[in-house]
């Protein structure tokens, strides 16, 4: 998380922590573990029939290693919520999931064409959502919201005509 | 707790996912509303949700949600692959013809009872 490749390029950057959470993510970057299992995914555009497959899928796996009924319900909203945007608002991205044995790690990378203003996008209520965004039920301006209180941590480095990066860890336990 | 096939009864709601068990589906309350990160944010587990919204989407958010059921009022109806979808996911989906007040104020007295 500490090393993305967007940071470098000095972009606009939103962090938010979890109170309490500040030692397990220091001990979970400074131990450097490679991932036991990574999950890639294409987003297109405007593509709503197939964004949540990549959701889906984490979900149905972590399901299978046996990780707890409510973190799972945290994770599935906070990736799917990601998906979506990225379908929506982006030209398209990817999203890549990092299992570990204690969390996971989703990076939401996309094409642009950015968030202009990160602050104002994390107010609840807030959407840029076009018309046929809304049509499906989606653009309340809850998105980003949702994705902060489900995650334990939540980057987000982005400016206005650029890529956006959004990534979230969230723990086992 | 009431039964999801005590309230169907109740509310004349046709089973769109006969190939469930719905008899084991159990609610304690519901969540109406027809904006989806809405409802990711805020329904719960063994809430029945009310909505008006028939596309795929909402299969993939009562998934992620972990809503066991979704009743469609206005006497909505979704298409096949929607249908199956919810089977796949083993999410139950509802049809009745009451509007999402009555449907809503129906739960809530049964659930008083």
């Amino acid at each position: 998380m500490q090393a993305c490749e967007a940071a470098k390029y000095n972009m606009a950057d939103y962090w938010n922590i979890v109170p309490g959470m500040e030692n397990a993510l220091k001990e979970c970057f400074s131990r450097a573990a490679e991932a036991e299992v990574t999950l890639e995914f294409v987003i297109p555009e405007k593509d709503f029939n197939n964004a949540g497959k990549g959701s889906s899928e984490v979900k149905n796996l972590l399901k299978r290693l046996g990780v707890d009924s409510e973190v799972l319900r945290r994770i599935a909203v906070a990736s799917y919520e990601a998906e979506i945007n990225v379908a929506a608002h982006s030209i398209g991205g990817k999203m890549t999931s990092l299992i570990y044995d204690d969390m996971i790690h989703i990076k939401f990378e996309d094409s642009g064409p950015g968030i202009g203003d990160i602050a104002q996008a994390m107010v609840p209520g807030y959407s840029t959502a076009d018309d046929l965004v809304r049509e499906f039920g989606f653009g309340a301006g809850l998105g980003l919201p949702n994705i902060q209180r489900n995650s334990d941590a939540l980057h987000i480095s982005s400016e206005a005509g650029e890529p956006t990066l959004v990534e979230f860890l969230i723990f086992f336990a | 707790m009431i039964k999801l096939t005590d309230y169907m009864k109740a509310i004349q709601g046709e089973n769109n996912t006969p190939a469930l068990d719905l008899g084991v589906i159990e609610l304690d309350g519901a969540y109406v509303c027809d904006m989806l990160s809405d409802v990711m944010g805020s329904a719960k587990p063994k809430q029945a949700w009310i909505t008006i919204m028939k596309h795929l989407n909402v299969i993939a958010v009562a998934s992620m949600t972990g809503i066991p059921v979704i009743v469609l009022s206005k006497g909505n109806v979704p298409d096949a692959a929607v249908i199956d979808k919810a089977t796949e996911e083993g999410i139950a989906l509802i049809s009745s013809p009451l509007p999402s007040f009555e449907l809503a104020g129906i739960l809530y007295s049964q659930l008083k009872a």
